[in-house]
């Protein structure tokens, strides 16, 4: 009876049939029955035309063969890229973009990490922030004006899942009037990782004094570091760079006159922009200052703040006219 | 041979030739996209940047090369294992026109970067039409030719045929539904972590079914024929037949390890994963005590080596891949270029030498001849080889590399190597890729040499002996 079957063209496919299709059944269809696979969070906001005809840029340009968009909840991902990634974070990815290669970093906390201004100078150029990045330029993008009919169309398409993403005619041309696909990328990437809120550093301490103050050769290690790790934004003297990150040397700290004491320092290079607001100083807008505690030890992240003191006096003693005609 | 009909070989060399050119495109298209990791000038936007190429290459010698090896060699067993010609010799002939439409087209919407971006079914929505198309008219071809068939018993390859048929079309299928936005634009129907499921479900088994089942249905069938030895155990192929195909459907999740996936489906994956070492090995075992009834073979036939060494890096494939779906190999090499050294011996190993000794004996035979030459045969066989072992020993030594400094922690718990640090690292292992790739392509383009010359040869012996009747 058994050996039958092997006689049988039209049997041994049926057999062959149901048994492909159990495992299809209990991994793949029976899953999409459970609420645990159609999760969302609150706190997820649906795209606005300019942000999916960014996505669709990205789908176009293949940037998911090199960059991930899911963080896995280890310890060492946590401290690289920020919280893990949440079920519920992806309801309007039609397809998910979790990738399966990281050639470059993974962007799912990429939204706000960063100003948008860093975003344009960084597709235009990447080598001008790391000088041996592999990843090609996308200057090209800017001028290639985006098509409303097209992105309503697109929307249109999503509202059959998500009504929410309904589009209006008229309010999606105003959007788009006037942008091109760079503009729609880098508003996409602002977008990446917005439903989980950022996690927030410990406190502030404004008491916090630098352990390695007056220590030579902790200016000549900060030095190091700060060509390292902080120079693609603040330029190479800390001086700035417009639009991207502000001077450190001048009187202004996070828009504001007037300096800060060591520990605000220590706070913003260790947790980033997020802790503008207990500093009480606006800083730039949507900015932008990645956290940096992951990464840096705290005697490492003393030593930037000792050369930059450093610096700072050095500027003082100098005076700085011909350096203000520079910035102009 | 006293026949009331003949094959209609014409066809199997048509696909033979068309999935030899398309080969050498997903090839060459390989190469600079290695190149283009280490020289980002290489870039040329926008129809030639890495992000529109990499799926030019995986789509163009999946389907191009591996499809259009499928075809014909499918074709070759079944008439033969039937004692039957095609049921339908001018519809296979018409599938070979549109098989090479859909590619050329497939290969233009992707430079023009028309992507559904789901890995191995990006193509967008039409082309996806076409595809269905294609694939009904084939399984109409190859079920209508059993139907026929002269011999009551189906030998092995023709379950593992049958599998393929079948399972392509419903993954396939389910896979690539999606909502049309645009005569080249869709949405997956499906959403987030759901989308990744469906996704990893057709993924997983594109390779079970693309590059698995159909290439064991090729080695059981030429490998015996080839070296004149019967098959080891058909028990055994029974044993490795139901169990692979029912094993490999549980297996997507393996890809997902320590996403949002929910974590009992990466345990199922994980699990059928490493369960599936059993079918996998049945059949290398299976290939060895097939060949090892006479091992002088390997000395005395030149096609034994290129069998022999498929189905070894088969068996490594398939102890390697449930290694890494453990969750604490996953850890340190998902994401890696681990994954693509992974990859790269299954097709560059397994595939291909299973498919270039397949061909080698498929030419000969269709002109009643012998190979044009064994010795650019073996030339051919130590070049894939070496460039396939450089190329994939180079990515796991850079995959383990990166894991490793990703995982990096200082003694105070902070990372010790930025992005950029991990990824210069990389630069010397990709130049001896590229390296690798092009040994392999040197090796493959004396493959494609010594296919035409022996068809030449086939062609001008047909030209000397007066027509049979």
């Amino acid at each position: 009876m058994a050996g039958e079957i092997y006689k049988k063209p039209m049997a041994l496919a049926a057999m062959a049939t149901v048994t492909i299709l159990i495992g299809s059944i209990a991994t793949m269809a029976y899953p999409m029955l459970r609420a645990d696979m159609h999760p969302k969070l609150d706190a997820l906001k649906p795209f606005t035309a300019l942000q999916l005809a960014g996505r669709d840029v990205y789908q176009r340009e293949g940037c998911n063969n090199c960059h991930t968009q899911v963080i896995r909840p280890l310890p060492t991902e946590v401290a690289r890229y920020g919280d893990f990634s949440k079920a519920g974070e992806f309801a309007y990815d039609h397809p998910f973009l979790w990738g399966s290669k990281r050639t470059g970093p993974d962007l799912a906390r990429e939204g706000g990490l960063r100003p948008d201004k860093w975003q344009y100078d960084h597709f235009a150029n990447p080598q001008a922030f790391f000088a041996r990045s592999n990843m090609p330029k996308y200057g090209w993008l800017k001028g290639r004006m985006l098509d409303a009919d097209e992105a309503t169309a697109h929307l249109a398409a999503l509202a059959t899942f998500h009504p929410e993403l309904k589009p209006d005619a008229a309010a999606v041309k105003a959007q788009l009037a006037g942008k091109d696909e760079l503009d729609a990328l880098v508003a996409y990437m602002q977008w990446l990782g917005h439903a989980v809120p950022r996690r927030q550093g410990g406190a502030v301490d404004l008491a916090l004094q630098n352990p390695l103050a007056g220590q030579v050769a902790a200016v000549v290690k900060g030095k190091a570091l700060f060509e390292e790790k902080c120079s693609a934004c603040h330029g190479d003297e800390a001086k700035g760079n417009e639009g991207v990150a502000p001077s450190l040397l001048d009187d202004v700290f996070l828009e504001a006159k007037g300096d800060l004491p060591d520990g605000a320092y220590f706070a913003l290079i260790a947790q980033g922009s997020d802790v503008k607001k207990a500093l009480e100083r606006p800083g730039y807008k949507d900015g932008g200052m990645p956290a940096f505690g992951g990464e840096l030890p705290k005697e490492d992240i003393w030593a930037i703040v000792s050369w930059l003191r450093n610096q700072k006096a050095h500027e003082a003693s100098e005076g700085h006219h011909d350096d203000k005609e520079e910035h102009k | 041979m006293a026949s009331d009909y003949k094959y209609d070989d014409q066809t199997i060399q048509g696909f033979i030739l068309s999935s030899l050119v398309w080969g050498v495109v997903g090839i060459l298209v390989g190469l600079l996209i290695s190149v283009q990791l280490w020289a980002p000038a290489a870039n040329f936007a926008p129809y030639l940047t890495y992000g529109r190429l990499r799926v030019v290459h995986t789509n163009g010698l999946a389907f191009g090369l591996g499809l259009g090896v499928v075809f014909p060699l499918f074709f070759y067993i079944v008439t033969r294992l039937s004692g039957r010609p095609l049921a339908f010799p001018r519809l296979a002939r018409a599938q070979l026109w549109i098989f090479n439409v859909a590619i050329a087209a497939a290969a233009i919407s992707l430079f023009m970067g028309y992507t559904q971006s789901n890995e191995y079914a990006e193509l967008e929505w039409p082309l996806d039409v076409g595809v269905v198309i294609l694939w009904v008219i084939f399984a109409v071809n190859v079920f209508a030719t059993l139907l026929k068939r002269k011999d009551a018993q189906m030998y092995v390859s023709l379950w593992y045929i049958i599998a393929t048929v079948v399972a392509i079309a419903v993954l396939y299928i389910v896979n690539n539904l999606s909502i049309p936005a645009g005569l080249m634009k869709s949405y997956h129907l499906f959403a987030g972590v759901n989308s990744a499921n469906v996704e990893w479900w057709y993924g997983h088994n594109a390779v079970g079914f693309l590059f698995t089942t159909p290439f064991l249905a090729m080695f059981f069938y030429f490998m015996p024929k080839a070296l004149n030895l019967p098959l080891f155990s058909h028990r055994l192929s029974i044993l490795s037949f139901w169990s692979l195909v029912f094993g490999y459907l549980w297996t997507g999740a393996h890809h997902l390890v320590y996403t949002p996936v929910p974590d009992w489906l990466q345990t199922l994956g994980i699990v059928f994963t490493l369960f599936l070492i059993a079918p996998s090995w049945g059949s290398v075992i299976n290939g060895y005590y097939t060949v090892g009834a006479d091992w002088s073979k390997m000395k005395t036939n030149y096609l034994a080596k290129f069998f022999i060494l498929a189905i070894t890096f088969y068996g490594l494939q398939t102890v390697q891949g449930p290694t890494q779906s453990i969750r604490v190999i996953s850890q340190l090499i998902h994401a890696t270029d681990w994954v693509p050294g992974h990859v790269h011996m299954g097709t560059m190993g397994w595939v291909t030498l299973t498919a270039c000794a397949s061909i080698y004996y498929v030419i000969p035979k269709i002109y009643g001849t012998t190979i044009w030459s064994e010795k650019v045969a073996n030339i051919h066989f130590w070049l894939v080889l070496v460039g396939q072992l450089l190329f994939s020993v180079t990515m796991w030594i850079t995959g383990i590399q990166q894991g490793a400094m990703w995982k990096a922690t200082n003694a105070d718990g902070t990372l010790k190597y930025t992005f950029v640090e991990s990824l210069v690292k990389n630069y010397p292992y990709w130049h001896t890729r590229t390296l690798a790739g092009i040994i392999f392509t040197v090796g493959m383009l004396f493959f494609i040499y010594n296919v035409l010359m022996t068809i030449k040869k086939g062609k001008a012996l047909q030209a000397s002996t007066p027509a049979a009747a």
